[in-house]
């Protein structure tokens, strides 16, 4: 089951730039939040914030308080214990060239050396049926590499692997942007369903996708979250002259 | 003055080509032409001297070949006959012993260089000095390793494999470096991303996937060494018996050829060649033996 997500006061740098400025937010669980802005806004970074990612660029920092249910993440736990909670798909497809799918599926488990056999079997298939990619690729899950799938697939194939070690949220950054239009409305109704299990956070250049698959909208700009509301409210009726700047293609 | 009505399509468009667009596509061709020689031609000059080594060693040593140059001892002096097989041996053990030296401290000193150590004043330090290693003459390897692991002691196998060991290491450690560094960052931001630990990332995923290349570098180096007389001449030192001792002198195919290649009598000229197209020969099985075998595992791509 999904958690919620308590943002306050986070402020993140990349060496001198400040990249986030005081960002405050709630996420609700087992709903998808769409972060929406233009390119460089900050949020990449404020979802690799989430799941401590950020700080594996050695001249990253960040403070403030990110707290995912109970848990301060950034206090109460190391990194690795939280990336097993917080899974991340990302922009293009990253498999593992060197692993069949089944073992790209199961990755995380393996690598973190989980051996049961039949437990693995179990998770390749669930995490695949989730993933919508099952039926495609059923027959040679041992016999082909990961990366021989098409984009599509293989993205597929990362969100299959991101739940395969069961986390409580997921994390989109632009999962679809790299992707031809049939591939990308596959993984947006992939987010429509997950999303009863799963809090997901999505970052998408596309305001229709935001639209299309999000209860909640957060629009980004220059390193600050100008409005966060529901999708319906921020695409109808935006507070900020900036929302509406942005939603109505005014620039960014 | 259009000669051309608007509206018809030109039929044949090369024919309305300028003159300056037929000379710069002349030109463009000729180059590539040009340019393409050149490769194929830089390719065979390459080739040449590898294929007439291998044939001219064929020629001279093939007829010297037979049973007993891999079963028996050398033959004493003023004897015909013989062979090198406690050198085949003895080659074999030092470069074992070289390989679990230098394979292990190079590849875990690319691991540093590229995953830890970006940036540090530690790698600069280590690059620079494997650099430098690689540069040093093998000769004066050998007297370094004889100053230290056999002056006061004895000629022995394992300052044999110790030295040919230090030799492999900078070309293992900056290949391993450059492998890891082709390896996209997107790839280990996804097992990051799964909760991976960094040390098991390194290992599982940025390694193996840099594996093919990792492996191209020790066999390099494998086959560096795997010639080298000079520092032999220190450390191993050469036996005309069987040893399988560490801690004795024992022979190798390289000290074998030179003493055979320097000495006064025919037949030992003829065991030579012989012995330096057992040399090639094996370097050139293991290398390929290796890579086979090396290929078969990240292509089933088990974990």
């Amino acid at each position: 089951m999904g958690v919620g997500i308590l943002v306050e006061d986070l402020n993140a740098w990349y060496g001198s730039t400040h990249t986030l400025q005081d960002i405050n937010l709630h996420i609700p669980a087992n709903h998808a939040t769409a972060l929406i802005g233009p390119s460089g806004c900050g949020k990449s970074t404020f979802v690799r914030c989430l799941n401590r990612m950020h700080e594996t660029n050695p001249i990253a920092r960040a403070t403030g308080t990110v707290k995912m249910g109970e848990i301060d993440i950034y206090n109460d736990a190391s990194p690795v214990e939280i990336r097993r909670r917080v899974g991340m798909v990302f922009q293009r497809p990253n498999p593992f060239p060197t692993m069949s799918i089944y073992d790209n599926v199961v990755s995380g488990l393996k690598l973190n050396g989980f051996r049961n056999r039949r437990i693995l079997d179990e998770t390749v298939e669930r995490s695949l049926k989730q993933a919508a990619l099952w039926e495609e690729v059923k027959d040679d899950l041992k016999k082909k590499s990961g990366a021989s799938l098409s984009g599509g697939q293989q993205q597929r194939m990362c969100i299959a692997r991101a739940l395969a070690v069961d986390p409580e949220v997921l994390l989109m950054d632009e999962p679809a942007s790299a992707l031809d239009p049939v591939s990308t409305s596959k993984i947006e109704d992939l987010i429509f369903q997950l999303k009863s299990q799963y809090t997901i956070v999505i970052v998408t250049h596309n305001m229709q996708q935001a639209a299309r698959v999000a209860e909640n909208t957060g629009f980004f700009l220059n390193g600050k979250m100008v409005e966060f509301d529901s999708t319906h409210k921020i695409f109808t009726n935006p507070r900020d002259k900036r929302t509406e700047d942005y939603i109505t293609g005014r620039f960014g | 003055m259009s000669t051309q009505p608007l509206g018809i399509p030109p039929t044949r468009p090369m024919d309305f080509q300028t003159k300056t667009m037929r000379l710069n596509n002349l030109r463009r061709n000729i180059a590539n032409y040009v340019v393409s020689s050149l490769a194929v031609i830089a390719t065979i000059l390459v080739i040449i001297p590898l294929v007439a080594i291998l044939f001219y060693l064929i020629y001279k040593g093939a007829s010297s070949l037979n049973l007993a140059f891999f079963t028996h001892l050398p033959a004493p002096v003023g004897e015909s006959g013989g062979g090198m097989a406690n050198a085949i041996v003895g080659s074999g053990i030092i470069l074992t012993l070289a390989s679990l030296i230098g394979v292990p401290i190079g590849i875990a000193a690319g691991v540093y260089l590229a995953e830890f150590g970006r940036g540090r004043m530690l790698a600069n330090a280590i690059r620079f000095t494997a650099d430098v290693l690689n540069g040093v003459p093998s000769i004066v390897m050998g007297i370094a390793v004889f100053a230290l692991l056999v002056q006061g002691r004895h000629f022995s196998a394992f300052s044999g494999g110790v030295v040919l060991g230090i030799m492999m290491i900078p070309t293992i450690t900056r290949t391993t470096e450059e492998m890891l560094a082709t390896v996209p960052h997107a790839i280990r931001e996804a097992a990051l991303g799964l909760g991976v630990p960094k040390w098991r990332t390194v290992m599982s995923v940025s390694l193996r996937t840099a594996s093919p290349g990792i492996i191209t570098g020790c066999m390099l180096a494998f086959a560096r060494v795997a010639g080298e007389t000079a520092p032999l001449l220190f450390t191993a030192f050469g036996n005309q018996f069987w040893s399988f001792r560490l801690n004795e002198p024992i022979a190798a195919l390289p000290l074998q050829i030179f003493v055979y290649a320097t000495g006064p009598y025919d037949e030992w000229h003829r065991l030579a060649w012989a012995g330096a197209l057992v040399l090639i020969v094996l370097i050139m099985v293991s290398v390929t033996l290796v890579r086979i075998f090396a290929n078969r595992g990240v292509l089933k791509g088990g974990s």
